[in-house]
């Protein structure tokens, strides 16, 4: 009678945390093949342990070649739509224009279109205008997938702002490019660097739209899909891990920065027994 | 703003107020313009040559040039010879689609409503799978499904499978990667909508003698609604136009629609037959969208 009593106060829990193992998983396999040494290039069973993988994670030198054009890419393809992203979000958020809703579709409609049309659409454009495909062209498709995440990103920072702030700067006497960089910028600069980071996450795992667009260019997605045909070598795991954990430390990271600026606000604020009670 | 502006010493004067509203008024056209421009040329000029090359002559071919004939024949003729995995496509992301509702709705209900202290953890916890590569981490189901692997040997032990049945390279191992790739898509705007919601009107059902069943029919799911619909399409859309799944999970016996396009574009150079059916997939995809929506009543989302 307890058990069931006990059970039905936290199934939903219970259900939520093997759910949670079910999301886990597949990391943990990564995580455990990185340090596999297979049986045969076709294989996808754990074998043997080793710690090879790790030491010389560029044995297949095209695979890191791939990580590398990927990281460029992504870069490249990140300052662009983070800078187009940031213009269009503090026209829709500080100005009145004609034509708002139009440009809100626009934003929009990307980010509800499949991947796989609009990689066959952009395929489709450099083929009938005779544009090669290959580094640049990957660059374009990723910052055009990119542009819409970064507005949406940035403009939930820059609607939630203060005003007022930027009216006392204007008080104090700064004029409007003193304000832009000394008050708005800074303070906006979180939902910037939060946007980058979702754009270069999107542009270094995006596969469908890269693989339309690429020609012979092979990025780290692409060599993975063309190494599940011929074999994948056991460093795919470890490029796979390393990629999880650069992602959890700069999780972690912001994470103790937030922390740490709440305790400070809260040393300064006049009524810290406020935050007990919620 | 500009009436603020100081005149004192050390400051530029403030330009004419007839120049400066002028440029107020650009001003937004010139921070939109880039932006805008990129998306026209490169999402929104795209469609418009996809739709040209979904009807050009079919017998033509890439070397060759194909030639605009208005063929609108080629529409009927994909859809005769790629009806089934067309149909795949929606079964197989429909499906995941309840089992991602079963494993979501808890979840999410579980983070926003009893996690307390522990909720942001476990937020992490459900968008950790997309720190790390989606080719890699499909690509580890193949271990946890292989034949080989402990999970098969379980099920063979227990009779749930033949001795000699499989899980991988099935409809059900493909079904179970998509649910696994896109749950986290459904399970943030669910939350998002679930952590809104005031507890105590839940306790104000059962103080009206409703029983759990009815409270939640009644309070929760309406008022998680707006999260159910935005998550549901964040899941369907990519799902019906994945095939990294099929491909990696499956045989060509699971193939979807987007194992065929990317063989008609990529190997077989059959571009009217691919850009028809992108276009279809798209065509297909925005009326189950919009029958969803109309019938969900929460047309606000979009």
């Amino acid at each position: 009678m307890r058990i069931s009593r006990w059970l039905a106060d936290r199934w939903v829990m219970i259900v939520a945390l093997l759910v949670l193992g079910y999301l886990a998983l597949p990391i943990l396999v990564v995580a455990g093949l990185s340090f596999n040494r297979p049986s045969s290039r076709l294989s996808y069973d754990f074998n043997e342990f080793t710690l090879d993988n790790w030491r010389q994670p560029c044995a297949t030198s095209d695979m890191c070649d791939a990580v590398v054009r990927s990281v460029q890419i992504g870069f490249i393809a990140t300052v662009v739509a983070t800078v187009l992203g940031t213009l269009m979000a503090f026209a829709l958020v500080r100005h009145r224009f004609r034509g708002r809703s139009g440009i809100n579709v626009l934003i929009f409609l990307p980010m509800a279109t499949p991947e796989l049309v609009m990689g066959t659409s952009l395929l489709a454009l450099f083929v009938s205008a005779g544009v090669p495909q290959g580094f640049w062209t990957i660059v374009i498709a990723h910052v055009m997938f990119c542009v819409s995440f970064v507005v949406v990103t940035v403009k939930a920072r820059l609607a939630g702002m203060d005003r007022r702030l930027e009216e006392a700067a204007m008080d104090l006497y700064a004029n409007e490019w003193q304000t832009f960089r000394r008050i708005t910028l800074p303070l906006v600069l979180p939902g910037i660097v939060a946007a980058a980071l979702l754009a270069f996450s999107l542009s270094f795992d995006d596969f469908i739209i890269t693989n339309f667009n690429a020609g012979t260019t092979v990025t780290f997605p692409m060599y993975v899909w063309g190494a599940a045909q011929r074999g994948i070598p056991p460093q795919v795991n470890v490029i796979g891990t390393a990629m999880f954990a650069i992602a959890l430390l700069l999780v972690g990271l912001s994470s103790l920065r937030g922390r740490r600026a709440r305790r400070a606000a809260l040393l300064a604020g006049p009524v810290p027994q406020a935050r007990r009670s919620s | 703003m500009t009436l603020l502006a100081p005149t004192g010493s050390g400051h530029p004067p403030p330009a004419p107020p007839a120049a400066r509203s002028g440029r107020r008024r650009l001003l937004p056209y010139l921070l939109l313009l880039p932006g805008a421009a990129w998306l026209l040329i490169f999402f929104g000029v795209p469609l418009l040559q996809l739709a040209a090359a979904s009807l050009y002559d079919p017998s033509g071919s890439l070397s060759t040039g194909y030639a605009m004939t208005w063929a609108f024949g080629n529409y009927p003729d994909v859809v005769q010879a790629y009806w089934p995995q067309l149909l795949r496509s929606f079964g197989y992301a429909g499906l995941a689609l309840v089992l991602a509702l079963l494993l979501g709705y808890p979840l999410a209900y579980a983070i926003a409503q009893k996690a307390g202290r522990w909720k942001n953890l476990l937020l992490v916890c459900v968008v950790a799978p997309m720190f790390t590569s989606f080719l890699v981490r499909t690509l580890a189901w193949k271990t946890i499904l292989s034949d080989n692997g402990a999970l098969v040997g379980l099920l063979r032990d227990v009779h749930l499978l033949a001795p000699d049945g499989r899980l991988l390279a099935t409809p059900f191992a493909v079904v179970l990667g998509l649910t696994y790739n896109f749950l986290p898509f459904l399970v943030l705007p669910l939350y998002a909508s679930l952590e809104r919601l005031d507890p105590r009107l839940l306790e104000a059902a059962t103080d009206l003698y409703a029983s759990p069943a009815q409270a939640f029919r009644r309070v929760t799911l309406p008022l998680s609604m707006p999260g159910l619909v935005a998550g549901t399409l964040l899941f369907f859309i990519p799902a019906s136009g994945d095939y990294i799944n099929a491909e990696l999970l499956g045989t060509p016996n699971e193939y979807m629609i987007g194992n065929v396009i990317d063989s008609a574009f990529l190997v077989r150079l059959d571009y009217p037959q691919g850009a028809a059916l992108s276009f279809l997939l798209m065509a297909a995809i925005l009326a189950v969208v919009f029958g969803y929506l109309r019938r969900a009543g929460t047309e606000e989302v979009l």
